[in-house]
């Protein structure tokens, strides 16, 4: 694996009032590679995936994405890096953020049609051939109300996928859902993984992690406290705050 | 109560309800609904002077009388020189109140539409402005239509003050036929019936609208 990494991040800081979130965290990613970020509540895991794709801006670091555009965010950022930026990744949010005034189909085709000027044709047959993958095809009518917490999960993660981007972030895609639909959504997931998608996961769902990572990052206190395998990592952490973090998980009643 | 009086009038009021009542509501809501919409985008810009700009005009609109605003355009702008026939006036009037309230009603829709929508725009894609017109305002829109009814039926009801700068509206006419018959009780009466037959069908079609918008979202 010498090839450049899709993304590289470097050095990543930043601060909400004086409260400093991230402390200088380095990530990188190759095309293929899903990489999961753990961590306790606050450890600062979803600014660091909101930094990926611009939504939010650092304060200092830089993030070279191949393909894309190279930033330094300690000057100001122009916005066509943002854009480019954007253009880059597609974001599952813990909360689907689907559009709710529109129907599932057009939820997917807005992008593609509004933003990439895809033929609506075009755009819709491969809507439904996303739609078809995560087997809600026949749900390409409803609105976003009208379906279950795991059916919304996986039209949002249909949503990311029809942008073709080069890289899925995903926020912790199934800590809003009922339990029971937790195994829809992770199987999909798993699924993408192994059709070779690039991934950076926020999860505490470690089984998943474990299973589909290639790289986890322990994330605490805003810096990474540890990184490695899953296997390794799980099974044999170095820190002693991983230790405690992954016992806490995993042994709640302890 | 004179019964023939109020047979004779009735199709009078009822015209000058439906020539001139209706129309000025109608076209004063829909450019005050225009102007509204900038007002609050001005008054949401992060630039602080656009947003004060905003703030300054739905304070000043909101903070003086509509009759007063009536007669500055229509009897104070000619001391400076600038003649402006009754209807316009009123409509210039009429349409500059409904920018400043609906401007706030707009304002507070728009920022009820979670934060997470404006971040699924920009996720897909899209620019601020895309975003905002395909994303947001929709939204806002829903959530805007019981209060903007609201503004309107009151604004129907304010009409009858284009009566005091000559337009020849639903009161203009029942003020006609009272001064000219003495009959000033029936014909106000008359004239107050007729409004509130205008409200309560408006009222009804507002309810109807908001349940079918209920089903929407
Ligand atoms: N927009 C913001 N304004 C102020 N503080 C913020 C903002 N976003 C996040 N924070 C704070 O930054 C810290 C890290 O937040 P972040 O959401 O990145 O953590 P997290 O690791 O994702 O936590 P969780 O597991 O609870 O989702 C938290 O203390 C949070 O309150
Ligand atoms: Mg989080």
């Amino acid at each position: 694996m010498s090839e450049q990494p899709l993304l590289r991040a470097r050095g990543i800081r930043k601060s909400f009032g004086d409260h400093e979130v991230l402390r200088g965290v380095d990530l990188e990613v190759r095309r293929g590679e899903v990489v999961a970020l753990i961590g306790p509540s606050g450890s600062g895991k979803t600014t660091m995936l909101r930094s990926l794709n611009g939504l939010e801006m650092p304060d200092a670091g830089t993030l070279e994405v191949t393909g894309g555009p190279s930033i330094d965010f300690s000057r100001p950022v122009p916005n066509a890096q943002r854009f480019a930026l954007r253009d880059r990744s597609a974001m599952v949010f813990q909360h689907h953020n689907l559009f709710p005034h529109m129907t599932v189909i057009q939820n997917v085709m807005e992008g593609p049609v509004q933003v990439r000027r895809v033929p609506r044709a075009a755009a819709e047959g491969r809507a439904m051939e996303l739609l078809g993958r995560v087997g809600l095809a026949e749900k390409r009518d409803a609105y976003p109300r009208e379906l279950s917490g795991g059916q919304q999960q996986r039209v949002g993660i249909v949503r990311a996928l029809a942008l073709s981007p080069a890289l899925l972030l995903f926020d912790e895609p199934t800590s809003a859902l009922d339990p029971e639909l937790v195994g829809e959504v992770l199987t999909v997931m798993k699924e993408l993984a192994e059709e070779g998608w690039t991934m950076v996961v926020v999860t505490h769902e470690l089984q998943f992690a474990r299973a589909v990572a290639d790289e986890v990052l322990f994330l605490d206190g805003g810096v990474v406290a540890e990184r490695g395998a899953p296997a390794q990592l799980f099974t044999n952490p170095r820190e002693q705050r991983t230790r405690q973090f992954l016992h806490r998980i995993l042994h709640p009643l302890d | 109560m004179d019964w023939q009086l109020v047979a004779d009038s009735f199709w009078p009021l009822l015209r000058g309800g439906l020539t001139g009542t209706i129309p000025l509501a109608l076209v004063s809501f829909a450019i005050g609904l225009v102007l509204a919409l900038v007002v609050a985008l001005l008054r949401l810009a992060s630039n602080p002077v656009v947003s004060w700009v905003g703030r300054a005009y739905v304070s000043i609109i909101r903070g003086t009388p509509l009759l007063v605003q009536l007669f500055v355009i229509f009897y104070g702008l000619p001391t400076i020189g600038v003649v402006v026939d009754p209807w316009p006036s009123a409509i210039i009037a009429f349409s500059l109140n409904v920018g400043g309230y609906a401007a706030e009603v707009i304002r507070a829709a728009i920022l009820s539409v979670p934060r997470g929508q404006w971040e699924a725009g920009y996720v897909v894609g899209m620019s601020h402005a895309r975003t905002l017109r395909r994303i947001i305002l929709p939204q806002a829109a829903r959530v805007s239509v019981p209060p903007l009814s609201n503004t309107f039926i009151s604004l129907v009801k304010d009409t009858s003050l284009a009566s005091l700068i000559l337009v020849t509206d639903m009161f203009r006419k029942a003020q006609e036929i009272a001064s000219f018959t003495s009959e000033f009780m029936v014909l106000y009466l008359e004239a107050a019936a007729l409004y509130w037959i205008f409200c309560t069908v408006l009222s009804f079609g507002q309810d109807r609208l908001e349940r079918k918008l209920e089903q929407y979202v």
